[in-house]
């Protein structure tokens, strides 16, 4: 536990510590930035404006191999949570590394995805449709990256022993990434209704 | 500083999680449209609340939390709603075709 | 949390630092008190630039074709930059600044009775990004094309399209200098939010939070909650504008009244945004000038959530004219005039605290008096516009200018002034001036009306917003309407000369102005029982809460206020 700075940051009139707290109130700005996409998306697809019928043409594979990525790496940053509970920072280390690795893996598969859209000229100016595609998923890749910097921060103190409390955050913040590709997948990829 | 709850079983809810997932990407396969929105979004709903309870620990957390959480999602449905008639109803039933109908011209609508 | 708990770290962390160099100390702080600082001034700094251009402007409006002196030729482009850019930074970079991030950070942590914000480095990240979009915008000026001149509302496909714009990158770097404005509160509004649940000092239960906290935090919630929806559709629109995408361009597929729509589900929680925390500094003036208590400290309250919660579903009245359903259009009338009730109730609370109180008419309370008055014809009018079928003839007319005028000028402006007049002898250690106190606040408040008051005259008379030279406009070039409009300029010009007296007053009372004791305005909240100014920790030991915030006048004590750390008398 750190007992770096202000007194005022270690205490809790509510009960619930303040790095949570802050975290919680992060996601919910979040929801309403990534909602507030989802939602001009939805307005638009159920106004059958011309273009959302390319919902068939992203690779349903694809897309549902990275959702179990992202599954599995939500999983393995809440045993990294579980384990630094108990005081095993070696365990924890590793799992928050097997987490990154998720996200890498999850990239290369997005990568991979772009490359192979644009090459056959899906571009995010086709149409409207593929301009919320790269707009979303590319926000999320952005949040995706800044997850991996913050875990691997994060790990490396860990293993010095200081900010236990710290692996829990960013596993919350990891988990609401998984949930916004959770959601995401079914708009995107999944087109016959 | 943790608060005192049993830890729920992370890998059997990874297997409900991954269960689901197959289901998801299955039903649409049967090109159902009504059984695609239960499978693909429902789905996606029931996988969030799993992550979001036992993954998140919004279970073990104080409800306050839920709250703000539901809270937001209401505002965005209120969103869609007051934007929905504009962005989704360019052919009302309000609206005259004025260059069909030429009575409109008539009347100097 | 326990008293044992709290008895453990009464005593501050002040004694465990060496002391900090310069860098440390002004340039890269983590003390919230100088963060206050930074944002307080550079909205000053801004506040004057965007002032500048009012000026700039008004001169065009009232000597049409006319070399302004101190600036040049104003044509139609110049004029449609500087009205932009007026309304944006007044309320990005001077508003929210000063009032929200300015003094929320200095006050927030010393009227909970804590040593700093719960995230202190994250508190600096916050001023750092904002600092950034300031210049970012500054920058947008000095590209090609000149800054964007769209209108702070930014309707697309004006604004997202360079043709129509002729601002090519001015208007991408106004986006991303919003955006990262944006950024920069939604981080300081996880700090306040965090700080004021979690790090009260112990005692201090919900109910005993001053208001001017608890308006800080509601409408830093407000702002949370509305701006997301924003940043999605600034998102589209750069892109739009850049990429060539067509989110809001009807041959593309997209939708303009979407943009409008995205853009006033936060514009109109964000009127309530800035109104709040002034409503909250006004509230704590007006006790302690009173020298009595908020009357009905909850109902004020309730009203500050109904507010906040109605504020999100009346956005669509500044939609009225666009093309919106008509339906809608009744829905929102009917929100719109139902938000001006609690507001009204939270009025009428002010004035009855005021009522049968031992008032003292020093520089802050005539600022809070002033507040109460303007704001007061600002909301009335407001109800005209949220009439749709008056809003036909009103939409985009001066009325509508000297509206929200007569609601920002007092929030913005007169809430600075309230805000720095009264805490500046906690600030900087020194009284200001009153006598010219009082020179520049009638200085400014009599021009303020002398202005605006004209303008919905003007309104009335059909004149439209936006225009940057009346000649064209017969009915509108009139010798009478222009005479107006040159009264108003002249009172602006007026009106800009008497804030020299103010930065006189301001700078002089710094360095020598009277010494100020702890407590000059004997008032009862935290930051009033430490040294003026504070030390660094703030607290010697942490404070424990015994009452609320507006004990003043409590019957049978011999002292008319009652300080909150004050431990209650053994009878």
């Amino acid at each position: 536990m750190s007992m770096h700075g202000p007194i005022a940051t270690h205490r809790s009139a509510t009960g619930v510590p303040s790095g949570r707290l802050a975290v919680w109130w992060l996601l919910a700005s979040e929801i309403f930035i990534f909602g507030g996409l989802v939602t001009c998306f939805v307005l638009f697809k159920l106004n059958g404006t011309p273009g959302f019928e390319d919902a068939s043409l992203t690779s349903v594979t694809a897309g549902a191999i990275n959702t179990f990525v992202l599954l599995t790496s939500s999983l393995s940053i809440v045993l990294a949570h579980a384990a630094i509970e108990k005081g095993d920072r070696e365990k924890s280390f590793r799992y928050i590394w097997y987490t990154i690795g998720g996200g890498v893996i999850f990239l290369g598969i997005k990568t991979y995805e772009y490359t192979g859209k644009i090459i056959h000229g899906h571009v995010i100016t086709e149409n409207l449709f593929w301009s919320f595609y790269y707009t979303m998923t590319g926000l999320h890749a952005l949040h995706v990256i800044g997850g991996m910097v913050i875990m691997a921060l994060i790990s490396f103190d860990i293993r010095k022993g200081h900010n236990y409390q710290r692996v829990e955050l960013i596993g919350i913040y990891w988990h609401f990434v998984d949930l916004v590709w959770i959601f995401l997948f079914p708009l995107l990829y999944i087109a016959n209704f | 500083m943790s608060d005192a709850y049993a830890h729920p079983n992370y890998v059997k809810i990874w297997y409900w999680l991954l269960g689901l997932l197959a289901l998801s990407v299955v039903g649409p396969m049967l090109e159902i449209p009504t059984l695609t929105i239960i499978t693909a979004f429902g789905i996606a709903i029931v996988k969030s609340y799993l992550v979001a309870a036992y993954f998140m620990h919004l279970k073990f957390e104080k409800k306050i939390i839920w709250f703000l959480l539901i809270l937001s999602i209401c505002l965005l449905g209120v969103f869609f709603f007051g934007t929905a008639p504009d962005l989704m109803m360019t052919d009302g039933d309000q609206w005259i075709d004025c260059i069909a109908d030429k009575s409109c011209v008539e009347q100097r609508l | 949390m326990s008293q044992a708990a709290a008895a453990v770290q009464t005593d501050t962390h002040a004694e465990h630092h060496e002391e900090l160099n310069f860098l440390h100390k002004y340039i890269l702080p983590v003390d919230h008190k100088i963060i206050a600082m930074q944002y307080i001034f550079t909205g000053m700094i801004m506040a004057i630039i965007g002032g500048y251009f009012a000026y700039a402007f008004r001169m065009q409006l009232a000597f049409p074709g006319e070399l302004v002196p101190l600036y040049g030729l104003v044509g139609p482009g110049e004029y449609n930059m500087l009205v932009t850019n007026h309304g944006t930074i007044m309320i990005f970079w001077v508003a929210m600044p000063v009032l929200i991030a300015g003094f929320g950070n200095y006050l927030i942590p010393l009227m909970i009775g804590c040593d700093d914000m719960v995230f202190p480095r994250l508190n600096r990240l916050s001023y750092q990004i904002f600092l950034v979009s300031a210049l970012v915008l500054i920058a947008s000026f000095f590209v090609r094309g000149g800054g964007f001149g769209g209108a702070w509302t930014a309707y697309p496909p004006l604004s997202s399209v360079a043709e129509y714009s002729l601002t090519d990158w001015g208007a991408s770097l106004w986006i991303l200098a919003v955006a990262l404005e944006f950024v920069s509160f939604l981080l300081g509004g996880i700090n306040f939010i965090t700080t004021t649940m979690n790090a009260r000092a112990p005692g201090m239960k919900m109910l005993d939070i001053p208001i001017a906290v608890w308006f800080i935090v509601v409408a830093v919630i407000l702002f949370m909650a509305s701006v997301g929806p924003l940043v999605a559709g600034a998102v589209m629109l750069f892109m739009d504008q850049r990429l060539g995408t067509s989110f809001f361009l009807p041959s593309g597929g997209g939708d303009p009244l979407l943009w409008q729509h995205l853009f006033w589900f936060f514009g109109h929680p964000e009127v309530y945004v800035v109104l709040l925390p002034t409503m909250g500094i006004v509230a704590d003036i007006i006790t302690v000038f009173s020298r009595k208590k908020l009357f009905g400290y909850r109902t004020v309250l309730y009203t500050a959530f109904a507010t906040g919660g109605l504020s999100f579903v009346v956005w669509a009245h500044h939609q009225f004219i666009a093309g919106i359903d008509p339906r809608m259009a009744n829905v929102f009338t009917v929100t719109t005039v139902l938000i001006s009730i609690p507001l009204a109730e939270m009025m009428f609370s002010y004035i009855a605290t005021l009522y049968g109180g031992s008032i003292e008419l020093k520089t802050p309370m005539l600022w809070a008096l002033s507040f109460l008055a303007a704001f007061l014809i600002g909301g009335v009018t407001g109800i005209y516009l949220g009439a749709s079928a008056m809003d036909v003839y009103f939409h985009d007319s001066y009325f509508v200018l000297a509206h929200f005028h007569y609601t920002f000028f007092p929030i913005t402006i007169i809430g600075m002034f309230a805000a720095l007049t009264f805490w500046f002898p906690k600030m900087f250690g020194r009284m200001m001036n009153e006598t010219l106190g009082k020179i520049h606040f009638w200085g400014t408040f009599i021009p303020f009306n002398c202005i605006f008051l004209p303008l919905f005259f003007l309104g009335l008379a059909g004149q439209h917003r936006r225009i940057y030279n009346y000649d064209h406009f017969p009915d509108l070039a009139t010798q009478e309407l222009q005479n107006i409009r040159i009264f108003a300029t002249v009172s602006l010009v007026v009106m800009m000369i008497f804030q020299l007296v103010f930065i006189y007053n301001f700078f002089i009372s710094m360095f020598k102005g009277e010494r100020a004791p702890n407590n000059p305005w004997n008032a009862n909240t935290l930051e009033w029982t430490i040294p003026s100014p504070p030390p660094h920790g703030n607290f010697k030991t942490l404070p424990t809460v015994y009452r609320g915030a507006y004990e003043y006048s409590v019957p049978g004590r011999e002292l008319d206020y009652w300080p909150q750390n004050e431990p209650p008398e053994e009878n």
